[in-house]
């Protein structure tokens, strides 16, 4: 039988795309099994991310010099195997993914308590980042469908861990919408295999132009609502403020820098890449979309007193310029979105484990408590601001380039699309400054009104220096963005002409 | 046939996404057993179907002879079926915690995550 | 549900489905069956004997912990998928040995413990879950 198949020739440094994940997988195993001593599973978890960032750094430098890589599992032909394919934004979204996580699981062992042992914390953290790196990583639309619902009953885990009533309300609205999300998604496939009879991202691209254009833009908006969904934009984001306040901060953290991110980068992929004749019609919706989440999060931030769920208003604001990229779609917008992905990754995280620091250390969750924190803890205070500052946009922080980017693409495409993107994007940075500031005013300036000081918990120097590296990093890449710039622009050139991607998977029949 | 089956996806998708409309916990919860299953039947009818034999080689054969069954689509419904499956279970679990801890069922009273009277947010800095 | 009947029959329903889901679960590369539904029977036959003996007899009689025996089978899955990165081949690439033993030749081949690895996985997780069901405060999950 193996006679007949025809042998690919696999490099064995190919394994690098799938060693990530599958490292993940089989850390989440072993997590499991070993979950009643949090300390082992804390130490492997360590070792499995520390080894996954290693594979996603070779990836990248790889893909940097190489091009996109590519390899089919079990020695089936591309169209017919499962593919998995890593270009430069996948492979450094999965990196980002893999240090966010890195920091997340020092903060959560700082916040960790001898209390819970048994609730399998790090088996479901690894089975999330399995999720997560799998679904930046994959060639195969259906393989993604797969890594979404491994990513999504891994954060069905995490949002109840704890088991109280506010999380058990909170999982219900996230539990049922993104549920329905991925059905919906699952649904736009089966139209896509009947119609064009391949799920293969790069088979897609070959393959889509020649089918009936009126189907394929069906599947295109079902797509486009499902990731939407996925990714918290405007009009299907009410599940994120309701839900992602509720579980302890550090998975609150983890959730606002994954999960959605991973629905935007699958609505670039699909719309700009697989689909691009469709998203030329979809355009004006898109821009809606983007527009509309642009504007009314940060104002969703303004008249929000629950910390953690105006940071929630945060993110999907974040949500609405990465899609002004997938709307503007030059090689400029998606660079722009890709860098903006990046970036979000990174911020978001950080600024919900500040604000998780910040309800420790007064005890409170709304702002309207709090009050006069600057005097107790200032290197919070300036923590919170300089984020605060990066998702707004302010130079030279990290959040500017992105927004540089989009705002660069959206006046060079002119007309009244490009024009009022751009000023949405503006008003977007003005916004969110006037309600980060804001926030940061009631929560640090003004006079106290709470309750008395809080015992200081211990290991609080764990904690910090989990932020803290995160601040630096945005700050970092934000001094020095020539990499981040490189990099939005060769991995927007390999989106805008997928030529080079379609070469690394090798389609049969296809062969050059 | 195939337009028979066309008109079921349609049945189950439309009864699914009318009792997700519903409030009560375990309406949703049926609606997204219907809607998964019209899906799957979906993804089923979008492999063509054929009155083949199943996709299965006799033994002492290289490959089937003759015509057989797209086996992709029932792959893919396995998958999801079984995912489904998961999620199911796991949403039915989490009804029903939801149902002791909060003590009902109709997601318009959940609102501790929400509070419905929260107060304004002060005017002024 | 608690009769002596069934009480007294449960065990034999009980054996002969556990050994079915094995002879289930090992015909499948070739023949309907696999894993999966051998998995399946294999829970089913955890839950019965949870309806005749009770939860904690169920849960006594898997000896380990069922989202334990769950992570062991993603755990033999993902490796046995792993093991082609020693042929030079692609991930999940099938590696086959023929064991001659007397008259008989025993195939044995990476697609069998990934197999045996979803036959886990699919017991561990329903049996959790089942077992988490059948208590009143739905722990266990």
């Amino acid at each position: 039988m193996e006679e007949l198949v025809q042998t690919s020739a696999v490099a064995t440094a190919d394994w690098i795309v799938v060693l990530p994940l599958v490292l993940a997988l089989i850390g989440a195993a072993l997590a499991l099994m070993l979950r009643n001593n949090g300390r082992v599973t804390f130490l492997l978890a360590l070792l499995v991310v520390v080894a996954a960032i290693a594979c996603e750094i070779g990836l990248a430098l790889r893909i940097w010099q190489e091009g996109p890589v590519s390899m089919t599992m079990g020695n089936w032909l591309p169209p017919f195997g499962i593919s998995f394919t890593a270009d430069l934004f996948g492979a450094s979204f999965a990196l980002a993914a893999s240090v966010v996580t890195l920091l997340v699981l020092f903060y959560a062992e700082a916040d960790r308590s001898a209390a819970d042992g048994r609730d399998g914390f790090h088996a479901l953290v690894l089975l999330l980042l399995a999720g997560v790196t799998g679904s930046f990583l994959t060639g195969d639309l259906f393989n993604l469908y797969v890594w979404f619902e491994v990513m999504l009953i891994a954060s069905f885990g995490l949002i109840v861990t704890g088991g109280s009533a506010l999380q058990f309300d909170g999982a219900v609205k996230y539990g049922f919408l993104n549920f329905l999300a991925t059905t919906l998604f699952l649904l736009a496939l089966g139209l896509l295999y009947g119609t064009i009879g391949t799920l293969n991202m790069a088979d897609i691209i070959g393959k889509a132009p020649s089918a009936n254009p009126a189907v394929i833009t069906a599947i295109a908006a079902l797509l486009l609502l499902a990731f939407g969904m996925k990714a918290a934009a405007f009009p299907v984001n009410a599940w994120l403020p309701a839900s992602y306040h509720t579980p302890p901060a550090a998975i609150s953290a983890l959730f606002a820098g994954l999960l959605t991110k991973v629905g935007v980068y699958a609505a670039l992929r699909s719309l700009v890449v697989l689909l691009p004749a469709t998203r030329d019609i979809l355009e004006p919706v898109i821009a809606l979309v983007a527009i509309a989440s642009m504007i009314l999060g940060p104002l969703g931030a303004l008249g929000e007193t629950h910390l953690r769920r105006a940071m929630g208003f945060f993110v999907i604001g974040g949500i609405g310029a990465a899609f002004a990229g997938i709307a503007l779609a030059t090689p400029g917008g998606i660079g722009g979105a890709g860098a903006y992905i990046f970036h979000s990754m990174l911020t978001m995280t950080a600024l919900y484990l500040v604000s998780g620091m910040i309800e420790r250390s007064t005890g409170q969750v709304d702002t309207r408590h709090m009050g006069g924190l600057y005097a107790s803890s200032a290197p919070l205070s300036i923590m919170f601001l300089v984020l605060v500052l990066a998702v707004a946009g302010v130079p030279p922080l990290l959040g500017f380039w992105p927004k540089l980017l989009l705002i660069e693409a959206g006046v060079a495409q002119g007309g009244w699309l490009g024009t009022s993107l751009v000023v949405a994007l503006v008003l977007n940075a003005v916004l969110t400054l006037i309600a980060g500031t804001r926030i940061w005013a009631h929560v640090f300036w003004r006079q106290t009104t709470g309750t008395g000081k809080v015992p200081a918990p211990r290991r609080g120097l764990l904690r910090y220096a989990a932020a803290a590296a995160i601040v630096g990093l945005a700050v970092a890449v934000g001094l020095w963005p020539d990499f981040l710039l490189a990099g939005a622009r060769m991995g927007a050139a390999d989106l805008a002409d997928p030529a080079r991607y379609i070469a690394a998977v090798g389609l049969a029949g296809s062969a050059p | 046939m195939d337009l028979v089956l066309a008109v079921v996806v349609g049945l189950f998708i439309a009864l699914g996404v009318y009792l997700l409309l519903s409030r009560a916990l375990i309406r949703m919860l049926m609606g997204m057993l219907v809607l998964g299953n019209g899906v799957n039947l979906l993804i089923f009818t979008a492999g063509r179907l054929t009155r083949e034999v199943a996709p299965i080689v006799p033994p002492g054969l290289e490959q089937a002879p003759g015509a057989i069954a797209n086996p992709l689509p029932q792959a893919l419904i396995l998958t999801a079926i079984v995912i489904g499956f998961a999620m199911f279970s796991f949403l039915l679990v989490l009804a029903y915690r939801a149902y002791q801890t909060l003590d009902c069922d109709d997601t318009d009273e959940m609102r501790l995550a929400e509070p419905a009277d929260a107060p304004n947010p002060p005017l002024s800095y | 549900m608690n009769t002596v009947i069934f009480r007294t029959i449960a065990p034999l329903i009980v054996g002969t489905m556990l050994v079915f889901s094995v002879y289930i679960c090992l015909r499948g590369h070739n023949e309907p069956g696999g894993g999966f539904i051998g998995g399946l029977i294999a829970a089913s036959a955890i839950a019965v004997l949870g309806m005749s003996s009770g939860r904690d007899a169920a849960r006594r009689a898997l000896r380990f912990d069922p989202i334990a025996i769950a992570a062991a089978g993603v755990l033999l899955a993902a490796s046995s998928g792993l093991l082609s990165l020693f042929t030079g081949s692609a991930f999940m690439t099938s590696i086959w040995l023929y064991l001659e033993l007397g008259e008989t030749t025993v195939p044995l081949s990476t697609p069998m413990f990934f197999d045996i690895g979803v036959y886990l996985v699919v017991l561990g997780a329903i049996s959790a879950i089942g077992l988490g069901l059948e208590t009143d405060d739905g722990e266990g999950l």
